[in-house]
């Protein structure tokens, strides 16, 4: 069967009427840019939970201090330092489904470089703490083992520190004080943004955690830390990973039927699975608004093609009665479909990536605009093109030639 | 000479619901190659019906038909479409060109149903335009040209892919006398290089032009100037 034929008859016959077929068009390119930039709302959102959960730290647990009761008065989570070094080097070494520990205590110092200061976040951290919450450098290098375990006034800088404090210049080998203590600044990280509620993740600075508990922070109680980063070995066996930490806790905090859990143990991973997931259900409900403004804008074009038989029967009887066969006819009118639907769906795809890049610049909001809702948009516009071509197509190749020409 | 097209006992029988109205009623006549016939008749004498059955546009209910030796009585509606794009001409009265659409565009469309080339078919549609003298406006669209343009454009269509015979129904109707003798003068100079021509009409002055008269009454062919019967209304 020659395409071609149909394809240049129904280009030529929509040519005539530009502005007719633009407007046939307009339905088609509102629903197809609609689709596009609602799955790009949606793909973004989503991507950037899933940024967020991987700029957390992978197959990650945290145990966090727990409640302690004294006199009948029961104090929240954190309220006692309950977890200790021993913790720590239990969990790594006991729990065969947990590849690193790393403890971590969090406190609040004022940085000054030269004659600028900032208050910022400082974590008494050690070195397998980056590799679990998965930081990257941007210059320097991480705390040492050794650093981590001794009493060294080093640290690194997250970026909005750095540049806070000591602007475009690079600090590593800088100094700065915290608290009016100096230390050395030996690397710098990389950028990570905000994580999921807001929260300025490069607003912060490291320290081996014994220099930050002894000198910065007072730590009444130097043996305890305050949270236990535990990094399952995969995915797979995060359940399997909390299920041996806790037994081995409850066994060295001898907690039983008359003793309250002191800790608690949390999953951030699948707090945010459940984000990313519920993002998801939003993104495929856009779509689906998005789609039904497609199938109206099929409608449209099935009614202007409707009209377009109707006021175009005399152009009809003239085809056929100089020889065009029924299947000229159909194939010309559902050509002319198919290439209005088509184009439309080209410039919706167009309008809609143009649509997503100023929904990112204005509103600052992280649309993705994906291959495969582009080929999507493009399959369902050709579809909706033959499906709605079809009747109006029918129809004019069934009309009778007399009756055609008779009209005016 | 060769017989392009013979009718026997053609007869068409139109339902409007239940009743049956008969528009030919036995209709049996030959035309011989290069003849140029007029069929004249009044509105309702059939004469019209006759045309387009013809013209392959519709069939007979009843009668055989032969066009240039095949029967095209039984043909199904995309053989007959066939038969239409190659073996004939049509020229109505109301010109029936495609609006905003060159003239050159205009011919060349029975050409594209017979799936010729584009350079063929340009080729083909100017020689046909320059055929009625119009090689010149071939990129005027229809409003630019004037009735008698539009329908020497239309000839040229009828002509361009070569039929076995032209086909007019009622050619000058729509024109004005002087521009209705050009339209004549036209299809005489066709006849006189060999093309066959027949046209209905319900003029006498026009149908004088032909050198065969038939005239149509009530379904039937009641005079036939071959048979020496001139026809009188």
């Amino acid at each position: 069967m020659d395409l071609l034929l149909p394809a240049s008859i129904a280009l030529r016959a929509l040519r005539v009427n530009t502005a007719r077929s633009f407007l046939t068009m307009l339905g088609i390119i509102i629903g197809i840019a609609a689709v596009i930039v609602m799955v790009a709302v949606g793909t973004g959102a989503s991507r950037r939970i899933a940024d967020q959960i991987a700029s957390m730290g992978s197959n990650l647990l945290i145990a966090l201090p727990g409640s302690t009761t004294s006199g009948g008065i029961r104090g929240g989570f954190g309220s006692l330092p309950t977890l200790t070094y021993g913790d720590v080097e239990a969990v790594r070494t006991e729990c065969p489904a947990v590849i690193l520990a790393a403890p971590e205590q969090r406190g609040t110092a004022q940085a000054i470089a030269g004659n600028v200061n900032w208050s910022t976040v400082v974590y008494g951290a050690t070195t397998d703490m980056f590799s679990i919450r998965e930081w990257s450098l941007a210059s320097g290098r991480f705390l040492t083992q050794a650093e981590s375990e001794g009493l060294g006034k080093v640290c690194v800088l997250g970026q909005t520190v750095a540049q806070e404090l000591f602007g475009g210049l690079d600090p590593v080998g800088q100094s700065l004080r915290l608290n009016s203590i100096p230390f050395t600044v030996v690397g710098l990280l990389a950028p990570k943004g905000r994580n999921a509620m807001g929260h300025d993740q490069d607003d912060v600075i490291f320290a081996p955690i014994r220099t930050a508990q002894t000198k910065l922070f007072g730590n009444p109680m130097p043996d305890r830390v305050g949270v236990i980063l535990i990094q399952a070995r995969s995915q797979g066996l995060m359940d399997e990973a909390q299920r041996q930490v806790e037994a081995l806790l409850d066994q060295r905090h001898r907690i039983g039927p008359a003793k309250e859990r002191d800790y608690s143990l949390r999953n951030l991973t699948e707090i945010m699975s459940a984000a990313q997931e519920s993002s998801r259900t939003m993104a495929l409900l856009l779509g689906a608004v998005a789609s039904v403004s497609l199938v109206v804008g099929g409608i449209g074009i099935m009614n202007i093609m409707l009209v377009s038989v109707t006021e175009r029967t005399r152009e009809i009887g003239i085809r056929i009665s100089v020889g065009a066969t029924q299947q000229d006819i159909m194939l010309q009118f559902l050509a002319e479909a198919v290439l209005l639907t088509l184009a439309g769906g080209v410039l919706g795809i167009g309008l809609g990536a143009a649509g997503a890049v100023v929904l990112n610049t204005l509103l600052g909001w992280h649309s993705v605009v994906s291959g495969s809702a582009i080929a999507l948009a493009v399959a369902f516009s050709s579809a909706v093109g033959v499906f709605f071509g079809f009747y109006p197509a029918r129809k004019a190749a069934n009309l009778d030639p007399i009756e055609a020409l008779r009209r005016e | 000479m060769a017989e392009i097209l013979r009718l026997t006992d053609i007869a068409k029988t139109y339902v409007l619901g239940e009743q049956q109205v008969p528009a030919l009623r036995g209709v049996s006549f030959a035309v011989q190659a290069g003849e140029y016939v007029a069929i004249m008749g009044a509105s309702g004498s059939g004469k019209s019906t006759c045309m387009h059955i013809m013209g392959c546009l519709d069939r007979p209910t009843a009668g055989s038909y032969v066009l240039d030796g095949r029967r095209v009585d039984g043909l199904t509606r995309d053989e007959l479409a066939r038969v239409r794009n190659r073996r004939i001409g049509f020229v109505f009265q109301g010109f029936n060109l495609l609006a905003r659409t060159s003239a050159l565009e205009n011919v060349e469309l029975p050409l594209i149903y017979s799936r010729l080339p584009r350079a063929r078919r340009r080729e083909r549609a100017l020689a046909a335009l320059d055929r009625v003298g119009l090689a010149d406006r071939a990129g005027h669209t229809s409003t630019q040209l004037s009735g008698g343009q539009q329908q020497r454009v239309a000839i040229a269509r009828a002509l361009v892919n070569e039929p076995a015979m032209v086909l007019a129904d009622e050619p000058t109707g729509n024109l004005d006398t002087a521009t209705s003798r050009e339209i004549m003068d036209i299809f005489a100079s066709l006849n006189a290089a060999g093309a066959t021509v027949v046209m209905v009409t319900h003029e006498p002055d026009i149908a004088a032009c032909a050198a065969r008269r038939l005239l149509f009454r009530d379904g039937l062919l009641v005079a036939d100037s071959a048979a020496g019967q001139e026809p009188r209304e």
